[in-house]
């Protein structure tokens, strides 16, 4: 069943890849990159990566998606129809792309352990090491952890808790591109720079 | 499933995004691809992630990382289309054959 879903998602998710590089139509591109994005998040969730999942679908799928329609709606792509690819950049490009891939593959190949299946969660275990750091064992995060009725971990909760206590300053460099970003963004739409 | 077989999904599709990097012609679509390829990077962050247990979660700093890379991301396609909009304003064009000039 696993590896069903894994092929699916993995399938959905290149096809959708090949599906923004062939088309013509940029609108078609980037409705075949919701269709990426959404196998890739797919993929996260079947990694036991919930949160990240669900961050990707709704800033990328959602907002970004959203972004690169706007502008294809702003400017004018009916001249896109008529240019052909040109041969030498076809050539090229699938040379690149098949020596870096050969070279993924060997990394990938001589990586150790890399054939291993992934190991099962072992929430005993983290319960056990976040009570010896030093955590409340009746903490939130320790009472799900131990809950058998829960059949998955808090992964949520447990990037929450990363995220103020460990990362806090990363997050607010963050905050600061971001205002960064949208007050650049500003300048750089306004009809003259003055 | 091995890291093996997520590590091989996420390759082609950086290696499709690099392949539509070189032969599109379209800025917009370069944009595109430039998204293929950080989503693949960020699939090989996830992956690795589960597969090194941290006493028996997986290993949170990458996803942060992830996490922190989307973040980024969101910021740079925000940044980057508001270029590209700006470069249509004063070229007329969004192909890469027509941009051949530094001066704008």
């Amino acid at each position: 069943m696993d590896s069903i879903l894994f092929y699916l998602f993995a399938l959905v998710m290149i096809a959708f890849g090949f599906g923004v590089v062939m088309n013509r139509n940029p609108v078609t591109s980037a409705m075949c990159l919701v269709g990426c994005f959404l196998g890739v998040a797919a993929l996260f969730i079947m990694l036991d990566a919930f949160f990240i999942g669900v961050v990707q679908i709704a800033v990328y799928a959602g907002a970004v998606i959203v972004l690169f329609v706007f502008i294809l709606m702003l400017l004018d792509i009916a001249g896109e129809k008529r240019r052909e690819f040109p041969i030498h950049a076809i050539a090229i490009g699938l040379i690149v792309a098949v020596i870096v891939g050969g070279q993924i593959a060997m990394v990938a190949g001589s990586l150790d352990d890399v054939g291993g299946k992934f190991p099962p969660i072992d929430k005993a275990a983290a319960v056990e090491a976040r009570v010896e750091r030093g955590n409340n064992p009746d903490s939130t995060i320790n009472t799900i952890l131990t809950d058998p009725k829960k059949p998955s971990y808090p992964d949520v909760h447990i990037i929450g808790e990363a995220l103020f206590t460990r990362y806090p300053l990363h997050l607010q460099i963050v905050a600061v591109l971001l205002t960064v970003g949208a007050v650049g963004v500003v300048v750089l739409s306004k009809k003259r720079l003055e | 499933m091995t890291l093996e077989h997520y590590l091989i999904a996420a390759g082609i599709l950086f290696c499709t995004g690099l392949f539509g990097m070189i032969v599109r012609r379209n800025i917009l679509v370069i944009f595109m691809c430039l998204e293929l390829i950080l989503a693949s990077a960020t699939l090989t962050l996830v992956a690795f992630s589960r597969f090194r247990l941290t006493s028996g979660l997986p290993d949170i700093d990458a996803q942060m990382l992830v996490f922190f890379v989307i973040t980024v991301a969101a910021a740079e396609v925000a940044v980057g289309l508001a270029i590209i909009v700006s470069l249509y304003r004063s070229t007329q064009s969004v192909h890469m054959e027509d941009l051949h000039t530094l001066k704008g």
